[in-house]
């Protein structure tokens, strides 16, 4: 992977950080710091995959089961020209479309989530129907992502749809864990330490699996690239920061739903445009 | 009840690519097992995973299939209740939720099977439409209009196990319309729905001279009810004996009395349903209905004595 090709990713998630962070400034709340663990992996899933395929109709399809990563997906969507501006000029207003969580009728979304454990199980049933639209039709078989949380790894509905994928052989499905290791009421690694390791137990249950930086774009890619070669349903256990990309943010709880103050958000802007400039 | 169900399903399925039969380690036997052997990867069985039942079946439809999710009522709408809530009527996905056995009908396997209020429940998610079918020609009628776009969105569809008899109704099915069963321009009727409306109806035979002065409406669709043909029968008749297999919290019933109190209408109304408890008793089916207190005898008794004096 070029070194800059994953400068080229750096920028655009600068730039959805600080589009997040505008719109945390007309609203009360907002789930800005899940959005941040997870801006790489959503990034890289629509640029490198779902977006690299001139055939519109056979394109690979993204579930962002932690529907409170939502924010991550828009602005992606909107950076891709798939969302109209407006839309998150006018995010949780009544005039506006857009709410906290995935509804199915916004452009680009797939599915509603937002009660945890729901997404990985119809990202199941879609993959399923893809599969058997491809023996129809001779066509490739579309990758389905799945996005979901560590917190979401402790719903008894996920492991349901973990062990369908793995006993119906689901090998188009593509599951992402966005592994910041937090949840509301603290870490998940004290909530649940028998939690891990995660990419074991999906092994153990059928799939394919590989552990990687889930904000390193050439992780993220590589590892999808290279599961793509695999017989099995695989899984992208992704480390994560939870915040990432504002220091103040960053694995603090508190900010899993709360916007920042108008000098808090000059500090983060300040410190994402330092970056920047680090970077270059 | 359920052979009708499994024979149209696959009957239809051999023209229609959407039909997908979802399970949870239940099946319906019979024609089901063809299905399963003709169709292998329109066959899908989750194993005991109800909520993923009801999530992949949401996968399929959100790429255009037509899921039909299997499995015993309690287990089909109680246990994923909020996956059918949020994955099918939120998203207005044309999934089926067959609850086998609704009602009492599982009677010696306790309240754990006792689907005693399946119909309040799924009545209460908004964008569910809440079927339940009297007679096994009623299924495939249903199935039908499933398939061909005329019942649109998410249902439960009530059903039950076996033995239920054929009826000639007056009317065909039309979702969201009550239907006529025994018409003789009486100023009494009696509303049921499902199996009860079936057995009921047996009775009712039985009894010649009652079945021939009273007027016999059944609602296949119990929700979403058309507002028009409620208001025709409530103002139509004197007296109105509701019968449904069904707690009497967010019944059939209670709707019926809520509308003829919000409209001023002089109709009586006289209910019979499930108590709003748990009973820990097992039995035969009518058994256990009347230990919940559901006693079609007492109810043509009831009957008779009203013709009596009327």
């Amino acid at each position: 992977m070029s070194s800059a090709f994953e400068s080229r990713q750096g920028e655009r998630c600068k730039g959805y950080r600080k589009r997040v962070l505008e719109v945390s400034q007309k609203v009360s709340a907002l789930h800005a710091a899940p959005a941040f663990s997870c801006l790489e992996i959503v990034d890289c899933i629509y640029y490198d995959f779902i977006m690299n395929n001139e055939d519109i109709s056979n394109r690979d399809l993204f579930i962002m089961s932690k529907g409170h990563g939502y924010l991550a997906q828009l602005v992606v969507l909107e950076a891709l020209g798939l969302l109209p501006k407006h839309h998150l000029d006018e995010y949780c207003t009544a005039e506006g479309l857009l709410g906290a969580h995935p509804d199915l009728g916004i452009p680009g979304i797939k599915a509603a989530t937002g009660s945890l454990g729901h997404g990985l199980g119809m990202a199941v049933g879609v993959a399923l129907a893809l599969i058997n639209r491809s023996k129809l039709m001779k066509s490739p078989t579309p990758k389905v992502f799945c996005l979901l949380s560590d917190g979401e790894l402790q719903e008894g509905s996920t492991w349901e749809a973990i062990l369908i994928a793995g006993s119906l052989n689901v090998k188009n499905l593509f599951v992402v864990i966005d592994n910041n290791d937090f949840q509301s009421l603290g870490r998940t690694s004290d909530t649940h330490p028998n939690l891990y390791p995660i990419a074991e137990k999906f092994e153990s249950f059928g799939f394919e699996a590989r552990s990687i930086d889930g904000h390193k774009h050439s992780h993220i890619k590589e590892a999808i690239t290279d599961l793509s070669l695999t017989e099995r349903p695989k899984v992208i256990v992704a480390k994560t920061i939870k915040g990432k990309g504002v220091p103040f943010m960053e694995s603090t709880p508190i900010w899993h739903y709360r916007s920042p103050s108008p000098e808090e958000y000059l500090d983060a802007i300040a410190h994402i445009d330092g970056e920047v400039m680090h970077e270059k | 009840m359920r052979n009708r169900f499994s024979e149209t399903l696959f009957e239809l399925a051999k023209r229609d690519e959407r039909i997908y039969v979802v399970v949870a380690d239940i099946s319906p036997a019979g024609p089901m097992s063809e299905f399963r052997d003709k169709y292998p990867d329109r066959f899908i069985n989750v194993g005991v995973a109800e909520q993923s039942m009801i999530g992949v079946s949401a996968g399929l439809a959100l790429q255009g299939a037509l899921p039909f999710t299997y499995t015993i009522a309690t287990f089909s709408l109680y246990r994923p209740f909020e996956f059918i809530r949020d994955d099918l009527a939120y998203q207005q996905l044309p999934v089926t939720v067959v609850g086998i056995g609704g009602g009492l009908i599982y009677s010696t396997l306790g309240a754990t099977h006792y689907a005693q209020e399946d119909i309040s429940v799924a009545s209460a998610i908004p964008g569910l439409n809440v079927l339940a079918p009297t007679t096994p020609d009623e299924v495939t009628e249903i199935l039908h209009s499933i398939v061909n776009g005329h019942i649109k969105g998410p249902s439960y569809l009530r059903l039950g196990k076996t033995g239920e008899s054929n009826f000639r109704y007056h009317d065909e099915f039309v979702f969201k319309k009550p239907r006529v069963l025994i018409k003789s321009n009486s100023s009494i009727c009696l509303i049921s729905y499902g199996v009860i409306a079936n057995k009921l109806f047996v009775k009712l035979r039985e009894h010649d001279k009652l079945a021939n002065h009273v007027d016999f409406i059944t609602f296949p669709t119990v929700k979403p009810l058309d507002s028009e043909s409620i208001e025709e029968i409530l103002r139509r008749y004197q007296l109105v004996i509701v019968i449904e297999e069904n707690s009497v919290v967010g019944s059939l019933g209670e709707h019926l009395k809520a509308r003829a109190y919000e409209n001023k209408l002089k109709v009586s109304i006289e209910h019979y349903s499930l108590k709003d408890e748990f009973i820990h008793c097992y039995g035969s089916h009518e058994e256990i209905m009347r230990k919940h207190g559901l006693d079609l005898d007492i109810i043509i008794h009831r009957l008779s004595e009203i013709l009596k004096t009327s």
